[in-house]
């Protein structure tokens, strides 16, 4: 189990601070597939950094199989961040354009310093993955501009399984990619899902895809130990700045709805 | 019915280190005015590269054949100052992502203004204009022009660049990509926009892989696999029964529908090949698929498809 508790996070900026998430707990047992959807800016992607240990909340705590985490980003040890495995939205701004697409895959148990040291033991395992999430070996010799946004996602993926997590979080991980290919990386996580008891939280805006995918759907704006954000009464908005900004817009437009307290 | 904007054998190739990346391929359209067109496929089809082409926003390294015209007027030879013509009066884009579009440092009402002056609009006409436009779609001139793009919500920044489109009076709105990235609320208030723009008897062309938008969009659908426009004909009928292997797959991609993906990836577009381009992952494919290239071929009431499964009829 991968469980949040009562995670508030709080950025600086635009005059005041603005709440993130307030005490938002969320749990993802082994082998579950969890939807969590909510509106833009409601911060789903803030508590799901947190729950893949990159960025340390204010309060509140993430356990991981029992082990509460305690330090997080790159002093958080190797072991636990390899539990816990995200997918980011786009693709191309989440590899680094220097490296060959292989070297992509292969970045993070390089990284890490456990990538096997035989060449071909390395080729044999790359092999593995890329046939797995369905790229062609010529692809791997490629960088990451020279392939299609679709095949550099394949790539993500294979580079988030091969350090074998025990959880995935794929954070608007296909509203990029065409529907075909959507099927095929989901197809490729059920399946590994399905293997290896992986605990999969898929953070979507697409709820017919939330429905038919997952077990269960959690909406970020019903987790939270204060009930319903303000924030969220119209989805027509971007992050909250300050509430005080948000309610001086909101008088000035008619599909900004004023806040509902 | 007369043509507005004519696309004729239009063939786009970007000359790269890897060989010609064969973007477009033959690609003809017609779209009348009031017409509203889905430009529909994966990236790297071509969709983009279509909608670029029409503006003549390519880049340097590029071989484009073929013809597109508007009323008439061939747009790939123009001038620059032709072009420039075209583009503020006559033809407009609505583009992709609209805060990374408009000058972050400046202003809205001076971004506004520029481009409403652009199109030949005397400053105070150009005011009255801007202010009418954006309140049309429930934005105050006075207020959106104090601000930056940042300080507005997505749908409010959608706005903005939807009315400088609208500001010439264009006889055809491009619009790219109008809904990527955007959450479910937002996508519902684009999409009505997109049809009140259509409404307004400009020809549309909507260029998108968003297959939900394009259904709740309707109008006519133009499907592209590997550069070649595989499906045309109504949306509505695409939906229903679509003609090409490729759409119905592609439909069948659908979390509401199975969720099945379609096997293996799309060919290089260095590398196509001189048969159907879909015939490796087609689960009907033939002997005629791999040995030569079929025709855009018609089906029935007006959608033709390119697939020698139709060209008996």
């Amino acid at each position: 189990m991968l469980s949040a508790e009562a995670i508030t996070k709080t950025y600086r900026g635009g005059g005041g601070r603005i709440v993130a998430v307030d005490r938002v707990s969320l749990a993802l047992p082994c082998g579950s597939r969890v939807g969590l959807v909510g509106p833009s800016g409601a911060g789903k992607s803030t508590l799901v950094q947190v729950m893949a240990m990159l960025l340390a909340p204010d309060s509140g705590s993430v356990t991981i199989d029992g082990d509460r985490v305690r330090t997080w980003g790159v002093r958080c040890s190797r072991e636990l961040r390899h539990r816990v495995q995200l997918i980011f939205q786009a693709p191309r701004m989440s590899v680094d354009p220097r490296l060959r697409v292989g070297a992509v895959i292969l970045e993070p148990l390089a990284a890490s310093g456990i990538l096997p040291s035989g060449a071909d033991e390395r080729s044999a395992l790359l092999q593995t993955w890329a046939t797995r999430v369905g790229l062609t070996s010529d692809l791997l010799e490629r960088f990451p501009h020279e392939v299609s946004e679709g095949q550099l996602q394949r790539a993500c993926l294979a580079r988030a399984l091969v350090v074998t997590p025990r959880y995935l979080i794929c954070d608007e991980l296909s509203s990029m990619l065409d529907v075909s290919t959507q099927a095929a990386l989901l197809e490729v996580i059920g399946e590994i899902q399905g293997e290896r008891e992986l605990g999969v939280l898929l953070i979507t805006h697409d709820r017919v895809l939330a429905d038919a995918w997952c077990q269960e759907i959690a909406d970020i704006r019903q987790l939270s130990a204060r009930g319903e954000p303000e924030e969220a009464a119209s989805s027509d908005t971007t992050p909250a700045r300050t509430a005080g900004a948000r309610r001086r817009l909101a008088a000035r437009y008619s599909d900004a709805e004023p806040d509902s307290r | 019915m007369t043509g507005l904007l004519e696309v004729e054998d239009l063939s786009v190739g970007f000359r790269t280190e890897r060989g010609v990346v064969q973007a477009l391929s033959e690609a003809n359209l017609t779209v009348a005015a009031g017409d509203l067109l889905l430009v529909v496929g994966e990236s790297g089809s071509g969709k983009t590269v279509l909608a670029h082409s029409l503006l003549s926003l390519l880049p340097r390294n590029v071989n484009v054949t073929g013809y597109v015209r508007l009323r008439g007027q061939d747009l790939l030879g123009l001038s620059p100052r032709e072009l420039r013509h075209v583009r503020s009066r006559r033809m407009a884009l609505i583009p992709q992502s609209p805060a990374s579009s408009l000058n972050p440092v400046r202003k809205l009402g001076g971004q506004l203004l520029e481009a409403a002056r652009a199109r030949g609009l005397s400053e105070p006409a150009a005011r009255a204009r801007l202010a009418e436009l954006l309140c049309e779609l429930g934005l105050d001139f006075e207020f959106v022009g104090g601000r930056y793009i940042h300080q507005l919500s997505g749908g409010m920044q959608q706005r903005i660049v939807n009315a400088m489109a609208l500001v010439g009076e264009p006889d055809v709105v491009i619009a790219d990509e109008p809904t990527s990235g955007l959450d479910t609320a937002l996508v519902d208030t684009t999409a009505a926009q997109l049809l009140s723009i259509s409404a307004r008897g400009a020809a549309l062309l909507v260029i998108t892989h968003d297959l939900r938008l394009a259904e709740r969009l309707g109008g006519r659908l133009a499907l592209l696999y590997a550069s070649r426009i595989v499906e045309i004909g109504p949306t509505k009928l695409f939906f229903k029964a679509p003609s090409h292997p490729y759409g119905r797959e592609l439909l069948r991609a659908l979390p509401e529908r199975e969720g099945k993906s379609i096997p293996g990836l799309s060919p290089e577009l260095t590398a196509l090949p001189g048969h159907c381009a879909f015939a490796d992952r087609c689960p009907d494919s033939f002997d005629r698929c791999v040995e030569s290239l079929p025709d855009l071929y018609p089906v029935r009431d007006g959608v033709a498809a390119r697939c020698f499964v139709h060209a008996e009829r």
